[in-house]
């Protein structure tokens, strides 16, 4: 369990976290989601006692990172897959970790099998593509069979098999009643992995909910129906008391989860039907609305102005999921 | 510690499947760190890089050539030593040698800011004193082991060459300054690098201010003429780091300044200081 309480972190002029007041349960994935420059890489950094927090305290099963005995073996943290001399050989690099932890050297053996990277262990790490390390940072990771293990965007640079890999890897750890604590930049790559769910931007706290609710809250669904006999379809369902928004592309949509009622509507009154699809409005959108403000490093796109698929008063998100939560 | 945990209570946040386990328990058995742990990952380290074969082999091979060199040209010359220590040969090869130590002993540091190592480092050992004591004995003990092999070999290959060239024979505490007080200096240069390396963060910048230090002293008292000066120029030499290294050989280039084993207790005074700086930064900066 990780804990932070109104941790604080000024790099001189720059804010970079802003009194986080939030806590990592074991057992489960907890996505950490932000905008470039929000302030997870350094909140992770204090968590591991890198980075010394300016105010407020970070708290691991209630104690610093620098009074727990064997580090690696009570966390394990990928921070940068760069952080490692491009001369030592993956073998080497994670036996001296090994050795400074007092943990075996067969788990080096374990580990480099479990990243599939035996075949090149004796290989120096400079000449590792992104992805090779990006394993080597998670072998370390796992070094310690740790009961915290801490991920800064994990998925960087890794193929969809290796992408794959480790969300059922780190849906695994967490199974295993470990404490997993993952940051991205993708919500959709989070709603397939997290359960738990902290968004910040600017360094603030913007949500802490469960995914589930999460989804709830933003995932508007509902039915994209398109027709030759247009007018008629609207007729009916006007007369069934169905609201229907029309959308560009003569596409008609109707709120709400269900295609049957209105696929056996359509059949009664003989109307032909060319598309009658469930939708839904992607969290993806929903994550860009909650940081929408806190974006600090915009790039400016031909047509400005995103086009969400429903106009929510801002200042409402943040305060209702952390009620909710 | 992965000691079993007591059960907790029910958690508040929603239900998953897991929720009921209350924490991860390892097989592998638990371990409290301590320095040793440290010195045998900063051991590997050491020796899993090029750069430590490279500087250490350059550095044999000054030590050992220009003093095999020097020794084969006096014996071949109709020169007379005159009664000197034929050990003095081997001061040339060392000073040069040094460079390679300096080189060395900023990189065991220094090198792991450059590449982002160091969070890696800290991580593993969140003692940050630890972390600095480890490499600080690691590093020691390899610079003062292959100086003091290096000196030695020198050393006796110039006393039999030089037997009848005039050469007195060494005493024994001539011999010992000669080999063990070389390489004690030699390495505690090295520690020194070390440190500053620790204190700046960036090889190139520690590896300047080294050989600055080095040389600087000497080549400004080498440009010292006014008179008013003088004082200042001769501290400048007999407390510059080639004349402290000669006084191993007690024929220092000055006759004030320091005797005996002066050079050794100054390198530990200053060296010393460095490290208790060194540490306190190491404490209070971000990694
Ligand atoms: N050592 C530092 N010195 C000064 N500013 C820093 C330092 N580290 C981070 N910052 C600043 O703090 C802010 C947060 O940075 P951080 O790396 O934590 O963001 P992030 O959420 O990890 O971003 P990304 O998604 O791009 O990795 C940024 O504005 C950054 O410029
Ligand atoms: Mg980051």
């Amino acid at each position: 369990m990780i804990e932070l309480e109104g941790l604080t972190k000024r790099y001189d002029e720059k804010l970079a976290v802003n009194n986080l007041t939030f806590t990592v349960r074991p057992g489960v994935v907890t996505g950490f989601l932000g905008p470039n420059g929000a302030g997870k890489s350094t909140t992770m950094r204090m968590v591991l006692g890198l980075d010394h927090p300016t105010s407020g305290d970070v708290r691991i099963d209630g104690k610093r990172y620098d009074q727990i005995e064997d580090p690696l073996r009570y966390i394990g943290a990928l921070l940068d897959a760069k952080a490692v001399h491009g001369g030592r050989s993956a073998f080497n690099h994670l036996l001296c970790l090994a050795q400074s932890n007092g943990i075996p050297a067969a788990r080096v053996h374990e580990v480099l099998d479990t990243v599939g990277l035996t075949g090149v262990a004796r290989k120096k790490a400079k000449g590792f593509s992104l992805g090779m390390g990006q394993r080597l940072g998670i072998a370390a990771a796992l070094l310690g069979d740790p009961r915290i293990l801490m991920f800064d965007e994990p998925v960087n640079g890794l193929d969809p098999e290796g992408i794959h890999w480790i969300r059922t890897l780190m849906k695994s750890l967490a199974a295993q009643g470990r404490t997993v604590f993952v940051s991205s930049h993708l919500m959709s790559e989070m709603a397939l992995t997290a359960d738990h769910l902290v968004v910040i931007g600017q360094g603030r706290l913007l949500a802490d909910t469960s995914m589930a609710d999460f989804i709830a809250k933003n995932s508007r669904s509902y039915v994209r129906v398109r027709s030759p006999q247009r007018e008629r379809l609207l007729d009916v369902l006007h007369e069934a008391g169905i609201t229907v928004v029309e959308t560009g592309g003569g596409a008609l949509e109707v709120d709400g989860g269900k295609a049957e009622p209105i696929g056996e509507l359509a059949a009664r009154h003989q109307i032909v039907l060319h598309e009658l699809s469930l939708q839904q409005a992607s969290l993806e959108e929903a994550f860009m609305r909650l940081t929408a403000q806190s974006v600090e490093y915009h790039a400016h796109s031909e047509a400005p102005g995103g086009t969400w698929a429903q106009p929510v008063p801002r200042g409402e998100w943040g305060a209702d999921w952390k009620k909710g939560a | 510690m992965s000691t079993p945990q007591p059960p907790q209570a029910p958690p508040a946040w929603p239900a998953t499947p897991d929720s009921r386990t209350p924490g991860y328990t390892s097989p592998i058995p638990v371990v409290r760190t301590h320095l040793g742990h440290a010195i045998a990952s900063e051991w590997t380290k050491i020796r899993s890089v090029r750069s430590t074969m490279w500087t250490l082999g350059v550095f044999v091979l000054l030590v050992i050539g220009i003093g095999l060199g020097t020794g084969a040209l006096v014996a071949s010359s109709s020169s007379d030593l005159g009664g000197e220590s034929p050990l003095a040969l081997g001061f040339f090869g060392l000073l040069l040698g040094s460079m390679c130590v300096i080189t060395l002993g900023v990189l065991t540091t220094a090198s792991e800011y450059g590449t982002g190592m160091i969070r890696t480092t800290m991580t593993a050992c969140p003692s940050r004193g630890r972390v600095l004591a480890a490499k600080a004995i690691v590093f020691f003990l390899v610079a003062f082991v292959v100086t003091l092999v290096a000196a030695s070999v020198v050393a006796l290959a110039q006393a039999s060459m030089l037997e009848n060239h005039g050469a007195r024979v060494p005493t024994g505490s001539e011999w010992f300054k000669g080999t063990v007080g070389v390489s004690l200096f030699i390495a505690l240069l090295g520690l020194l690098s070390l440190v500053i390396g620790s204190i700046v963060r960036h090889s190139a910048g520690a590896i300047t201010i080294m050989i600055g230090l080095l040389l600087a002293p000497l080549v400004i008292a080498l440009f010292m003429f006014a008179e008013s000066l003088s004082k200042v120029r001769t501290g400048l030499l007999e407390y510059s780091i080639p004349n402290q290294l000669s006084v191993f050989y007690s024929n220092s280039l000055t006759s004030s300044g320091p005797t005996g084993w002066d050079p050794l207790w100054i390198a530990l005074g200053v060296t010393a200081v460095a490290f208790a700086g060194a540490f306190v930064l190491l404490e209070k900066r971000d990694v």
